[in-house]
């Protein structure tokens, strides 16, 4: 029981850290309909970024996540402005092609400057487990669940309540339609880009801390945010959120239980066959919407 | 207050729709457009809110002035901005949004918020039926309440001329007669200038003060509804809905030069 318990708050833990990366991905489909495979690297270079701060300025843990959510703030408006912008108006299918491309390329320079050796992290937290209950649960891992929650409740309430929120649902729905209410669909475009950049840092420098380090693999696992939205529904954020939480209990469950008789593995597969499953029943994913259609 | 000279619009750099199309918009009118599917209607609204830039069109020739300023070159949210409103044709409303939420985005531009409540109530005031259906998904609605959605959304940005392409589209001749009836109230009470374009000639000129009609690209004829309406050409290819031949084919059309200052 306990060993279930400690998986399962593991992959929770984890599960809400894909839910913040994979919040990044559905923000950028849902207003401009791309899938960003540069994702992956918005967490490699908010966490390193972090780390650099940390290491060679001495300042406390909070001025360094500020400093990391305001220089990916001006990544992902860099990122619009410089390669996506100019691709407004070419087939989605392009635009998504050019993400992959980004995808490379940020990788190398990553690698250029910072090498392919893992960085530690240095230790953020007091090691002595916080209880909750009858539950010892490390401050790390505590920080990370409550800020992710944080973090997806204010975006959650920001798309449902705040002018520009709505106006990003609306640039999703139609771009000329956006535009001919005053919208502007670039400021939109770069808004959902920095947002997207910055939910990755952070989920950057949250797993980097978990892990203890930060190496090239963390750019893959930002890349779980893919099946975790898929799963969830590409354009609903509650879906991401849930998504990352089951994707995260059961690659725990399952790598915990499965890999001593499958000789390890079975972690990585798990989501993609669950991923599979749901799919046949709901093709939308849980949460997505179903096309309204009507003559 | 709005005065299209001499416009030539141009699609993906080689298709020429517009040739050499003049108009004129007074404050406070409504003013018709008509023509034949094809005449460039809509391109010409298009070309005036800007919305001509998400099409790959573009104004390649003459001036689009709007209070005395040029625009033709300016981007859709800044002309919004300048009090032009387009409502779309085929009625666009953002389906998976709340009626609510759709009629806050027509109020996008503008910040005040105890007005814009106001204006959210006059909406309502026009279109009873939409206050109960204020939370639906608009996706839901019918055409008719699609329709003064849009209307609405127009409303809502406090717009000195609001650009209406085809209201009565796909609608029931009954609900075509309500929606016409409060566009002209609308122009009346809130002092909104339209600019209407119709395939529904009869109906468009008996709320409009003044109709243009145009084919292939510019205007034909122009005048007062009385004049268009008893004109024999206008009767027999709009009125009566049988028209065949073109305008071009008649000896009587005389274009005239306009403008040439
Ligand atoms: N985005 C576009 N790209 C290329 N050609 C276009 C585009 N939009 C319209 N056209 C062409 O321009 C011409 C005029 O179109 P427009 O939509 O302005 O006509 P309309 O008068 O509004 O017709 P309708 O009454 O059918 O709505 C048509 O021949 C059309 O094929
Ligand atoms: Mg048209």
């Amino acid at each position: 029981m306990d060993f279930f318990l400690q998986l399962t708050i593991n992959g929770l833990v984890v599960g809400s850290i894909y839910a913040l990366v994979a919040l990044g991905f559905v923000i950028i489909y849902k207003s401009s309909g791309v899938l960003n495979f540069a994702q992956g690297e918005f967490l490699l270079i908010g966490a390193y970024f972090f780390l650099a701060i940390l290491e060679n300025a001495r300042v406390p843990l909070l001025v360094a996540l500020g400093l990391t959510v305001v220089s990916a703030t001006l990544l992902g408006l860099l990122m619009e402005r410089l390669v996506l912008r100019p691709m407004i108006g070419e087939p989605i299918i392009s635009v998504i092609m050019v993400t992959l491309g980004l995808s490379s390329i940020l990788r190398a320079i990553v690698q250029g400057i910072w090498g392919t050796d893992t960085h530690p992290f240095p230790a953020l937290f007091e090691s002595s487990p916080i209880q909750i209950g009858p539950l010892p649960v490390s401050r790390g891992y505590l920080f990370s669940v409550v800020s992710s929650a944080v973090l997806l409740l204010a975006f959650t309430l920001f798309f449902r309540f705040a002018r520009v929120g709505v106006a990003m649902r609306a640039t999703a729905f139609s771009q000329q339609v956006a535009l001919s209410m005053g919208i502007s669909v670039k400021h939109i475009f770069a808004i959902s880009w920095s947002i997207a950049a910055v939910v990755s840092a952070l989920g950057g420098v949250l797993l980097g801390a978990l892990r203890g380090g930060v190496d090239g693999s963390l750019a893959v696992i930002g890349m779980k945010a893919l099946p975790v939205v898929i799963l969830g529904g590409l354009d609903s954020i509650g879906g991401a959120i849930l998504g990352g939480l089951i994707i995260g209990v059961l690659e725990n469950l399952s790598g915990g239980y499965l890999d001593p008789y499958f000789g390890g593995g079975v972690k990585e597969v798990a989501p993609f066959v669950v991923l599979v499953l749901i799919l046949m029943v709901k093709p939308y994913g849980l949460f997505g919407k179903v096309r309204i259609e009507r003559v | 207050m709005l005065r299209l000279e001499n416009v030539e619009v141009i699609y993906d750099d080689v298709i020429l729709v517009l040739k050499g199309l003049s108009l004129q918009v007074p404050s406070g009118r409504i003013v018709a457009l008509l023509g034949p599917n094809g005449a460039g209607k809509s391109t010409t609204l298009k070309a005036i809110s800007g919305l001509l830039e998400a099409e790959e069109g573009e104004v390649t020739d003459g001036a689009i002035e709007f209070e005395g300023q040029r625009i033709e070159d300016l981007p859709p949210e800044k002309i919004v901005r300048r009090g032009i409103f387009q409502v779309m044709e085929g009625r666009r409303v953002f389906e998976d949004l709340t009626v609510d939420e759709n009629i806050t985005m027509g109020g996008f531009t503008r910040h005040d918020r105890a007005e814009l409540q106001r204006d959210r109530e006059m909406c309502f005031n026009y279109f009873p039926r939409l206050r109960d259906l204020r939370g639906r998904l608009a996706g839901y609605l019918s055409g008719g309440e699609q329709q003064m959605l849009a209307i609405s959304r127009a409303l809502m940005a406090r717009p000195k001329l609001i650009l209406l392409d085809e209201p009565s589209l796909g609608l029931s001749p009954l609900l075509v007669q309500e929606i016409f009836a409060i566009i002209g109230r609308i122009n009346r009470e809130e002092k909104s200038t339209f600019l209407l374009v119709e395939q529904n000639a009869n109906l468009a000129l008996s709320i409009a003060h003044f109709g243009y009609i145009m084919e292939g690209g510019h205007i034909v004829l122009e005048g007062e509804p009385e004049k268009l309406k008893s004109n024999e050409d206008v009767k027999e290819f709009y009125l009566s809905g049988g028209g065949k031949k073109s305008y071009k084919a008649i000896k009587s059309y005389r274009r005239r030069k306009r403008w040439l200052s």
